[in-house]
């Protein structure tokens, strides 16, 4: 019923969305564009106009460039290694034939419906130098060498997180591909089974061009979402030690509602939101030429 | 036709190898989260890996009983800022996603666009501001404080499979409703609705693990502990015991049972929710 509808009518139906919508989405992202230009402990009036001023130290502040480096490390290594791993056992739990997939696609889902806070908890225990499973392994493989505290360390600690995000979100990538699979043809593998394809041929000549879809969905989830991390790194030793694991969110969180740096740390967010906004556009550019 | 058979039995091999494997990896962290809560402190720090012995209760038993830590209240509030996001959603979300489905007016398209726009802003960006906002409006420290934003930021996409799903209802019934002299309340809550079940249920489980989860909205909003959910109060007990793992294991354990019983019985929601994206549009 594409009918009309009187004006209160409208109201009544649209009014609550949108006044949550704007008072809390819109408006705070507006805002945050507003403070950035400050110098503003977030009491009392926002007086000291700074100009460009915070984005000039944002470009030079070596902490940020620490923090990009390793949500840009973490990103990389998610699409080197997460995806590729989760496109595999995809494909393996994916075949009717294979005994146990239900179970084994249903288990490996698990760790993405644990909150990040406890999945970050039980690693720091796994990673125990005193009691943790590495010590045990050490032990076990290495007697008499000492553990090293990987999250103590600052040349480990972001391997150590970044194996924990890996744990805890290949299982989303593993399901969207499933998603994705489900949606070929059967005929289209079989014809191409017939004519005598391999496996691989299959899987690059059918499987993955048929997946487009989940893949451009998957890749994109995994890169935004790792310039976005904040939950597990702040159960993980809130960045440190000397901000070794430090990520954009972290260090905006400790300079806005830590230090109350409400101006900086504006601008922090704003950077983080235009560099998520031009890789959204550019890969929406990219992925609709290759569509053609 | 022999080596056929044998390069079979060979995939089969690796296959579950590789199963059997990623299975392990996600199992022995569980395991030894669950076991570590039995055990005591001693065993714990000399034999991470075995089984308790002796089966020591006391650190499940104290954390039940709220002889520590609070998780009967975490539990709680975990419960009624979940269920309360979940309800603001569904609520503003289907009227507003009938709305823009099924009723003609001029700016529909443009409206439509503009939630569309919470697609692009995450929460971080908006963090600050809306902390300060909210204490405005005196929300810190109260569940509403939580609830408001979670669902705001949740309208985007919500309104989005809620609008994909009334659009997709037949005409027909439209007609038929319209002829039986139907208004737009009458028609939504007698025949859109009761054939809106599935995806309500999905916008209602997926709001309600994404509000489980998270941390970064009530780590903003609950300076007060009386207030803390799950992921805030393992953090805080983190704090306190920070050598007594065996009490940290029993408490993620007990933290993790409710996602896990989410997670059996909404299982084909929250799939089908995360992965509507996934296939040809």
């Amino acid at each position: 019923m594409a009918s009309r509808a009187r004006f209160p009518t409208l109201v009544v139906f649209l009014a609550p969305a949108l006044i949550i919508f704007t008072a809390l989405v819109i408006i705070p992202v507006f805002e945050a564009a507003i403070f950035s230009f400050y110098k503003w402990n977030g009491l009392g009036a926002m007086v000291d106009f700074r100009g460009l001023e915070n984005y000039l130290r944002f470009f030079k502040d070596a902490i940020i460039h620490k923090a990009l480096l390793h949500n840009f490390i973490i990103a990389v290594v998610s699409l080197v290694l997460e995806l590729p791993l989760a496109m595999a056992l995809a494909v393996t739990v994916s075949d009717r034939k294979f005994k146990g997939a239900v179970f084994f696609r249903t288990f490996f889902f698990l760790p993405y419906m644990l909150s990040e806070v406890i999945t970050g908890v039980l690693w720091q225990f796994i990673y125990h130098p005193q009691y943790g499973i590495v010590r045990s392994l050490f032990e076990l493989f290495l007697p008499g060498v000492h553990p090293p505290a990987l999250m103590g360390n600052t040349s480990t600690v972001l391997w150590a997180i970044l194996l924990v995000v890996i744990w805890k979100y290949f299982g989303l990538h593993m399901t969207i591909y499933i998603a994705g699979l489900q949606d070929i043809p059967q005929e289209q593998i079989e014809a191409a089974t017939i004519d005598g394809a391999s496996r691989w041929q299959i899987f690059r000549k059918v499987t993955l061009p048929g997946m487009r879809n989940a893949v451009q969905l998957s890749v994109f989830f995994s890169i935004i979402g790792s310039f976005q991390l904040f939950d597990i790194v702040w159960a993980m030793g809130k960045g440190g030690p000397a901000n070794a694991g430090e990520t954009i969110v972290t260090y905006l969180y400790t300079t806005g509602l830590q230090r109350f740096n409400i101006g900086y740390g504006s601008t922090i967010a704003v950077c983080l939101f235009l560099i998520c906004l031009v890789f959204s556009f550019f890969y929406e550019r990219i992925v609709a030429r290759e569509r053609t | 036709m022999k080596s056929m058979m044998v390069s079979k039995v060979v995939r089969n091999v690796v296959r579950y190898f590789f199963c059997v494997i990623v299975v392990l990896c996600i199992a022995v962290p569980l395991y030894i989260s669950v076991m570590g809560g039995f055990k005591e402190l001693g065993q714990l720090r000399a034999a991470p890996m075995s089984i308790p012995d002796p089966f020591n209760v006391n650190q499940y038993l104290d954390l039940l009983s709220g002889a520590r830590g609070s998780f009967w209240r975490q539990l709680g509030n975990s419960l009624i800022t979940g269920i309360g996001t979940v309800a603001v959603v569904l609520f503003a979300g289907t009227l507003a996603g009938y709305a823009l489905a099924r009723i003609r007016f001029k700016l529909n398209g443009a409206i439509y666009k503009f939630f569309q726009l919470g697609l692009l802003f995450p929460l971080t960006v908006a963090i600050l501001p809306l902390y300060l906002q909210l204490r405005t409006f005196g929300l810190l420290d109260r569940y509403l404080g939580v609830i408001l934003p979670q669902a705001a930021f949740q309208l985007a996409m919500m309104i989005m499979l809620l609008r994909g799903f009334i659009k997709a209802i037949p005409v027909e019934l439209a007609e038929a409703a319209a002829i039986d002299g139907y208004g737009h309340f009458n028609f939504l809550f007698k025949i859109v609705l009761p054939l809106s079940t599935p995806i309500l249920t999905t916008v209602g489980v997926l709001t309600l693990v994404t509000s489980w989860n998270n941390f970064f909205t009530p780590l903003l909003v609950f300076n007060d502990p009386i207030r803390y959910t799950l992921p805030m109060g393992v953090m805080d007990f983190m704090g306190e015991h920070a050598a007594d793992w065996n009490m940290i294991l029993a408490f993620l354990t007990l933290a993790m049972v409710p996602a896990v019983i989410l997670y059996i019985v909404g299982q084909k929601y929250i799939v089908a929710g995360l992965t509507s994206g996934a296939i040809k549009g």
